[in-house]
């Protein structure tokens, strides 16, 4: 077998340049891979940058990248990286402690406005830094930092000048860029890795990344063979394929994605008194939750290719989600029987509350989004079945957010969430009473109900205990809250769906970001 | 042309008579309610029962194209006759001796053509309640693209007014000691009429396709109740129309009214 991987690099060099293609959907705003912030900057700051620790995206656990070894001591309050030896840029110029360190100042500081010092810092407190020699680096915060080491694997350790296209520490660097064509990445020829035969990484040349924003002609790219994978397609982009007969789609099961919908609870003045006290009863949420059939929405929405959400955490998501909570079956006659208990009354197909008012609220949601204008038309066509009478408003995105987080003027909204963590604190400014995206009440000074005031705890001390266990406890308890009370009503978790040209080899796929990419350094072509 | 209209003009207005009274006569006609949801069968070939099958949440596509039809055989006419009257009344001010009101009439012609209306619309709807009624807030959209809409017949009609200022017979009529309403009514109009009906029949698809990209913004007929708008927009996937060419009947629908509202044309400017 050794003989065989040892002629693996004549194989690949006889086969001539391998050349990865695949589309991103815009252009990247920056090639500064501390400052990116949309997808397709992090797609190239994931190729490009090197990292001291990486998590492995499908055993979940820290593995040591740039850093020889690491070590989380003081209780989470600090972190020491020793680096490898020898290692370089990819012009061929030494990486040492020194650039870790000016990385992380550069990151941290708040003048930057760096996505990636956001996440490093505490609060507004700084951690103090300690270079000793050019191979050891410690990082010591005041107070225990949650996740101390999975931070760093996002930070990517930069040279001493910015360039256009700079030079960079991962496995590929930007050598080319036609604004609005494409961005080509060649090998690092000074990257640290090697398989163990010891063949350099990465395998491949180069990887072209072709801008192109319209998913129907990526697809139509990837079946004439000139884009070897998809990222993520849509359940009709995966249907086509099926059909097609190319059978390249590939679906990864349950997302970390949810779509949901939540009433509007915020006391606004557009909002009608009665529709507040309807809004606020975790009766009548729960009521709305059970009359909606999500098994249809699964079926006719997505094709099949997504499942019944359970709560904030997808079961995709095996170590966080909280096993215990089942979904809940669609019941429209017991929601009906609950309603009733509230002093509802359903007359002539009408629903209408004590004081005789009809039920009736508009759902906004995202114009052009044919999901969720599909699940918006189901869910009012399935709450017609209880009498309430529900208007879709398709909005712009912009408009939208304007009312759900600014003016909040809207009854009910119906969203997603595209998670690119599988660790709960990424959602920690959703759940927070006092949060920016506190979906349904946003920015309260204090918390409005004993619930919320109870997430508010467990989502603060969850980030401060320093064991997975014990955070895990208390993220299970979260979970179970809001499965009480259905401040967001969650309908499915979508599938992940790829499509992965038979030619493409080394593919582990996983449902975490970036999902087929993540472990670019080990891909190479047929 | 004395004996009367011609035999495809007569084809014409019965066939465009009959799609309107189909449009109207919808509530009678369809076989299912427009938004009744058949969840078993979603995205299904035509079937006795569904003569042009169910779309992708399991409607009756015959009963939508129905209901669709009354939406916008009304709505995209009226606004396309809101236009060519504001048009027409605009571009009358090409007539007067005054160089200020032409100048004005042109600036204000270029502002409304450079404009990004799109964003009048945005403000629209989120100036609306979000209850209101879906018949309302199509008909306000509709008025509004009617209004928005006056520019582009109106740089036509102000180039045949000022070519009719040189006319032989305008002088003629002018020196035979005729009122300028006279003049305007007998002589001038019937030189427009010709060419604002045809500003009419561009103007319609253009509004039945407006309504449709509006749709996108959330600006257009909401959903469920149909219009030709949104059921062009299945149109936007090639694989659906591949896979479910029923779907172009809308479409089909739509270039039948326009081949029907041309043959109509010719007959007018021969009739004049």
């Amino acid at each position: 077998m050794k003989p065989l991987l040892l002629l693996l690099p004549l194989v690949l060099s006889a086969a001539g340049p391998q050349q990865l293609r695949f589309a991103i959907q815009g252009d990247p705003r920056t090639f500064d891979v501390l400052m990116a912030a949309e997808s397709n900057s992090e797609t190239v700051r994931y190729l490009t940058a090197g990292v001291l620790v990486r998590v492995n995206r499908t055993t979940d656990v820290v593995q040591p990248e740039l850093a020889e070894s690491f070590l989380v001591k003081e209780a989470g309050r600090a972190i020491t990286f020793k680096l490898r030896p020898g290692l370089q840029f990819s012009d061929g110029a030494p990486l040492t402690a020194a650039d870790v360190e000016r990385t992380l100042r550069r990151a941290l500081d708040p003048q930057s406005g760096s996505p990636t010092g956001d996440t490093l810092r505490a609060g507004d407190a700084v951690p103090a830094i300690t270079v000793a020699g050019p191979r050891e680096i410690t990082l010591r915060y005041k107070a225990p930092k949650p996740n101390i080491d999975r931070l760093f694997d996002s930070v990517g350790i930069t040279p001493a000048t910015q360039a256009k296209l700079p030079t960079s520490s991962g496995a590929f660097f930007v050598a080319e860029y036609q604004p609005g064509s494409f961005v080509l990445l060649r090998r690092n020829p000074h990257y640290f890795k090697r398989d163990p035969q010891g063949v350099q990484l990465p395998y491949l040349d180069s990887i072209r990344l072709d801008i192109q924003q319209n998913r129907d002609i990526e697809l139509t790219r990837f079946e004439r063979g000139e884009l070897h994978l998809i990222n993520k397609i849509d359940a009709d982009g995966y249907a086509n394929l099926s059909r097609s007969g190319t059978r390249h789609a590939t679906s990864l099961g349950s997302s970390l994605d949810s779509e949901f919908l939540w009433f509007n609870q915020a006391p606004a003045k557009t909002l009608p008194d009665w529709k507040h006290t309807w809004f606020t009863s975790a009766t009548f949420r729960h009521a709305i939750s059970a009359a909606i059939r999500r098994e249809d929405m699964a079926r006719i929405v997505f094709k099949g290719h997504a499942h019944p959400a359970v709560g904030p955490i997808s079961p995709a998501n095996r170590f966080w989600v909280n096993a215990s909570l089942k979904p809940l079956p669609t019941d429209a006659k017991a929601s009906l029987s609950e309603l009733t208990k509230e002093g509802f009354t359903l007359r002539e197909g009408i629903l209408r509350d004590k004081a005789g008012h009809p039920v009736e609220f508009s759902l906004i949601t995202q114009a052009g989004n044919r999901p969720r204008e599909r699940m918006a038309s189901l869910v009012a066509d399935d709450l017609k079945a209880i009498g309430v009478k529900v208007n879709v408003v398709t909005l712009d995105f912009g408009s939208m957010l304007d009312r759900i987080a600014k003016s909040l003027d809207y009854e009910a909204a119906l969203l997603g969430f595209a998670n690119v963590e599988a660790d709960p604190s990424e959602e920690m400014n959703v759940w927070l009473s006092s949060g920016a995206q506190h979906a349904w009440w946003p920015a309260q000074k204090t918390p409005g109900t004993p619930w919320e005031a109870r997430i508010d705890q467990l989502e603060l001390n969850q980030a401060a205990e320093a064991t997975r266990a014990a955070r895990k406890k208390l993220v299970d308890e979260f979970q179970k809250i809001v499965r009480d009370q259905e401040p967001i009503i969650y309908l499915l978790n979508p599938d992940y769906l790829v499509a992965v040209a038979p030619s493409l080899k080394g593919v582990v796929p996983t449902v975490v970001p970036p999902q087929i990419l993540w472990n670019a350094e080990w891909l190479r072509l047929e | 042309m004395a004996g009367g209209p011609r035999p495809m003009t007569r084809l014409a207005v019965t066939l465009l008579c009959l799609v309107v009274v189909l449009g109207l006569a919808a509530p009678w006609l369809a076989p299912h309610p427009y938004a009744q949801q058949i969840r078993e069968f979603t995205t299904t070939a035509p079937q006795p029962g569904f003569p042009m099958g169910l779309d992708d949440l399991g409607r009756d596509r015959l009963s939508r194209l129905l209901y669709a039809t009354r939406v916008s055989v009304l709505l995209a006419p009226a606004a396309a006759t809101i236009s060519i009257l504001v048009a027409l009344l605009l571009s009358a001010l090409a007539a007067t001796p005054s160089r200020t009101l032409r100048w004005s009439l042109s600036l204000g012609n270029s502002i409304f053509l450079s404009l990004p209306w799109i964003f009048l619309f945005i403000i629209l709807r989120a100036k609306l309640p979000l209850n209101t009624d879906p018949v309302v807030s199509v008909t306000l959209t509709f008025a509004l693209m009617g209004v928005a809409g006056w520019a582009v017949p109106s740089r036509a009609f102000t180039a045949s007014i000022l070519g009719m200022k040189d006319a032989g017979w305008l002088l003629q009529a002018r020196a035979a000691g005729l009122k300028p309403w006279r003049i305007a009514t007998s002589h001038a109009w019937p030189h427009l009429w010709a060419l604002a009906l045809a500003q009419f029949r561009i103007l319609i698809p253009a509004y039945v396709l407006s309504e449709a990209s509006l749709g996108l913004l959330g600006l257009g007929v909401a959903d469920p109740m149909p219009s030709w708008g949104n059921l062009l927009q299945d149109l936007q996937h090639p694989d659906v129309v591949q896979a479910n060419p029923w779907t172009l009947a809308p479409l089909g629908l739509l270039v039948f009214v326009m081949i029907c509202l041309e043959v109509l044309a010719p007959s007018r400017k021969v009739a004049l």
